[in-house]
């Protein structure tokens, strides 16, 4: 079984402690991942935006880097749901169906752990008082279901606490964040507040561009909420506590 | 009508607004999830309703045609209009040649769309909504913010004031001493309309569904002030957009299933009126149809945006959407609005006409909610991210905007790693650079940045941003893993 590793451009700009975390886990885990390092973006930024022409080397460079591989894992619902579901659109615009070949081989992080590698129990250890954003790609885009929840529940020393109205938007959505930013952030400021309301001290979900949003928010508000990505809690050891 | 984010300020600003929007949206909510959750064969019915709509819509000449023919053969008369002009001028000459100076109208959205009112009313034509909640927007001098609840915006308080102070003007005042009970208030209204109900020698509805082989138009409502506006005048107009056809009564059965549990979250609406042509001596004597096109056509032509014509008007995206929530209907400029009116507006008007229309397919985050309760499974974020594009598109050549120059930008560093990694190499620079400027230090002992210029200012007037890391992923792997 060949494996790579999608980290995604946010990731590999803004949270490369998290492509990190990805690999340090799937190592524990007994696989040996690689890093393509043709890859780039899955392309979505320019496709949710309109802009299609201009997807389109970034999304042939995508198929280009990821040719080969059995399974693409990324710690991104949204990139995996971009991968899944866009590139058809831009395979169409360029008139070239390679391009939508790699896409439905990506998964994102929870369900390549459950579905291929079948564990819900990855050995972490997190003693911490957790809620749980689903991120709206994860949850509507891919529909990863209560996968990441399992993992979580399996951790050690993790207090997970339900958070309140859990399958809302958080207000990021890319581009939307800064062209419609007053009606991003009062989004935004409403799921910052059910999270300070469950008292957890972290929040945690599978994408780091809406940790970036509500982080940011709860940064802002002096909150003293840590965001922090599902891979890196399920990196998480002993060593690490 | 200026573009959707400007548009968006005064709502987001009215904390009473958003009170009630929230309060409002939350409640059919949860009444809409709690009746839809008792059918088990929910998703047959959705992918049902789907799929009847675009049989209907792949041979809609033919089945505009069954119902035109239908209709004559029960002695309704049939008028066609291409746009919002032609038809208006038809529902005008009616209401001319029978020398009436008044209409009682129930709710019609094709009506709004094409505004039917204004028009009448230039020509000495007073037209009165009879729907409660329309009643309420008309009397308020305020326009609709949602297709089902029209006065979402407002609260009892407000509504007593505007019956207080308008009704007198308008017809039957309000009663004496008028609390905000809603009893109360709906019994004011009762009369003021009753009135107008018996007066009226003509009516102009909309209707929900036309079903072809009967030649029969259908109007779903809670209130029966939509029935006494179907039975009482002699002369009834009905203005229908050509997506309404269903071909047949087994066809109408999935919708009435669909429509009450997704609109208001009831089991079946309190009333169904079916009529078909002209009965002597029982309800209106002459019957008129206006099959309205207006952009309909246009949208049918639209490979991946046609399937905006199954809509039946039920509203569940606007309720569960969190867009619509924060900015209210008024923000879309149009009598559709929230997901539904995002797509459906442009779709009707074509992309690079106005920059209203233009921001509409932006007016959301794309978080799929409105996708999964739509009742005929309508992929709004999809069609949302087509319409974007042809946005772009039609904007190419010209000069171009700074986001254009930004995404071509980006489209040259992130279609090769090598570029990507050069530019990542500024990385280091920028972390010693804005570290320095990031006081605030992230919960973890992330330094933070919280202003930044435009255009980064769009982000840190509401929002921290972590400072760049001392270098990438990318340049991390090459050291450690070769
Ligand atoms: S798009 Fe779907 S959910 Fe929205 S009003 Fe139309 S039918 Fe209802």
């Amino acid at each position: 079984m060949k494996v790579a590793v999608l980290v995604t451009c946010i990731n590999d700009s803004l949270f490369p402690d998290t492509g990190k975390a990805v690999f340090r886990l799937l190592r524990r885990l007994g696989v040996d991942a690689d890093f393509p390092e043709a890859q780039t973006c899955c392309g979505q930024p320019m496709v949710n935006t309109g802009y299609l022409d201009e997807a389109v080397p970034v999304v042939r460079a995508f198929a280009h880097a990821f040719a080969g591989y059995d399974h693409i894992v990324t710690p991104s619902g949204s990139c995996a749901g971009s991968a899944r579901h866009q590139h058809g659109l831009v395979a169409r615009r360029a008139g070239d169906p390679r391009l939508a070949e790699t896409g439905p081989k990506v998964h994102e992080l929870s369900e390549f752990l459950v579905d291929v590698l079948g564990v819900t129990d990855v050995n972490a250890y997190f003693p911490h008082r957790v809620t749980y954003h689903p991120t709206c790609h994860s949850l509507r885009m891919l529909g990863v279901g209560d996968k990441p929840l399992k993992l979580l529940r399996a951790v050690r020393g993790l207090d997970l606490v339900e958070l309140p109205a859990a399958e809302e938007c958080c207000g990021f959505g890319g581009t939307f964040a800064v062209k419609n930013a007053g009606t991003s952030t009062a989004m935004g400021a409403d799921k910052a507040r059910h999270v300070r309301d469950t008292g957890a001290e972290v929040l945690v979900a599978g994408d780091n561009s809406c940790l970036l949003h509500l982080g940011g928010l709860l940064s802002r508000q002096r909150s003293g909420v840590r965001v922090v990505h599902l891979a890196d809690v399920l990196a998480s050891t002993e060593e690490d506590a | 009508m200026p573009a959707f984010p400007v548009a968006a300020r005064e709502a987001l600003a009215d904390t009473q607004l958003r009170r009630n929007l929230a309060h409002a949206t939350g409640t059919i909510r949860a009444k809409r999830a709690a009746v839809v959750g008792e059918v088990a064969e929910w998703e047959e019915l959705r992918l049902a309703g789907a799929a009847i709509k675009d049989n209907t819509l792949r041979r809609l000449d033919e089945h505009l045609l069954t119902l035109e023919a239908a209709l004559q053969a029960r002695g309704a008369t049939v008028h066609w209009a291409r746009d919002a002009r032609e038809a208006c001028a038809v529902v005008a000459g009616i209401a001319r040649d029978h020398g009436v100076d008044e209409v009682v109208k129930v709710k019609s959205m094709a009506t709004q769309e094409i505004g039917l009112n204004e028009v009448l009313a230039e020509h000495g034509v007073t037209a009165w909504e009879t729907d409660l909640a329309e009643l309420i927007v008309q009397l308020g001098d305020d326009l609709p913010s949602h297709i089902l609840v029209p006065a979402i915006h407002r609260n009892r308080a407000e509504i007593r004031e505007i019956f207080r102070r308008e009704m007198g003007a308008a017809g039957r005042p309000a009663p004496d001493g008028l609390t905000d009970d809603p009893a109360e208030l709906a019994g004011a209204a009762r009369l003021h309309l009753r009135e107008k109900f018996l007066r009226a020698k003509m009516a102009v509805s909309g209707a929900n569904f036309a079903v072809a082989e009967s030649g029969t138009l259908v109007v779903v409502e809670s209130e029966g002030n939509g029935r006494m506006c179907l039975t009482l005048p002699e002369v009834l107009v009905s203005v229908v957009g050509i997506e309404k056809v269903v071909p047949t009564w087994s066809d109408l059965d999935v919708f009435l299933q669909l429509l009450p549990r997704s609109s208001t979250g009831e089991r079946m609406n309190p009333y169904t009126s079916a009529w078909s042509g002209v009965t002597p001596g029982d309800g209106p004597q002459e019957m008129h149809v206006v099959l309205l096109d207006n952009g309909r056509t246009r949208a049918l032509a639209d490979e991946v945006g046609r399937q905006a014509l199954r809509c039946i008007r039920c509203s569940a995206c606007l309720n569960v959407c969190p867009v619509y929530e924060r900015t209210g209907g008024h923000a879309y400029g149009s009598v559709y609005p929230g997901p539904i009116g995002a797509i459906l507006n442009p779709l009707l008007k074509g992309v690079g006409v106005d920059e209203q229309t233009d921001s509409l397919p932006y007016a959301s985050s794309l978080c799929g909610a409105c996708f999964e309760a739509c009742p005929v499974r309508i992929d709004i974020p999809e069609v949302l991210v087509h319409l974007r594009s042809q946005v772009v598109d039609a904007h190419r050549g010209g000069a171009p905007k700074p986001e254009a120059v930004a995404m071509k930008a980006a489209s040259w560093v992130l279609s090769d790693a090598r570029r990507l990694g050069l530019a990542e190499r500024g990385l280091g620079v920028a972390n010693r650079a804005l570290t320095r400027f990031g006081r605030r230090v992230l919960p973890g002992g992330r330094r933070a940045l919280s202003r930044l210029p435009w255009p980064g200012s769009l982000w840190t007037d509401a929002r921290d941003l972590p400072a760049p890391p001392r270098e990438s992923f990318r340049s991390w792997w090459r050291k450690e893993k070769r």
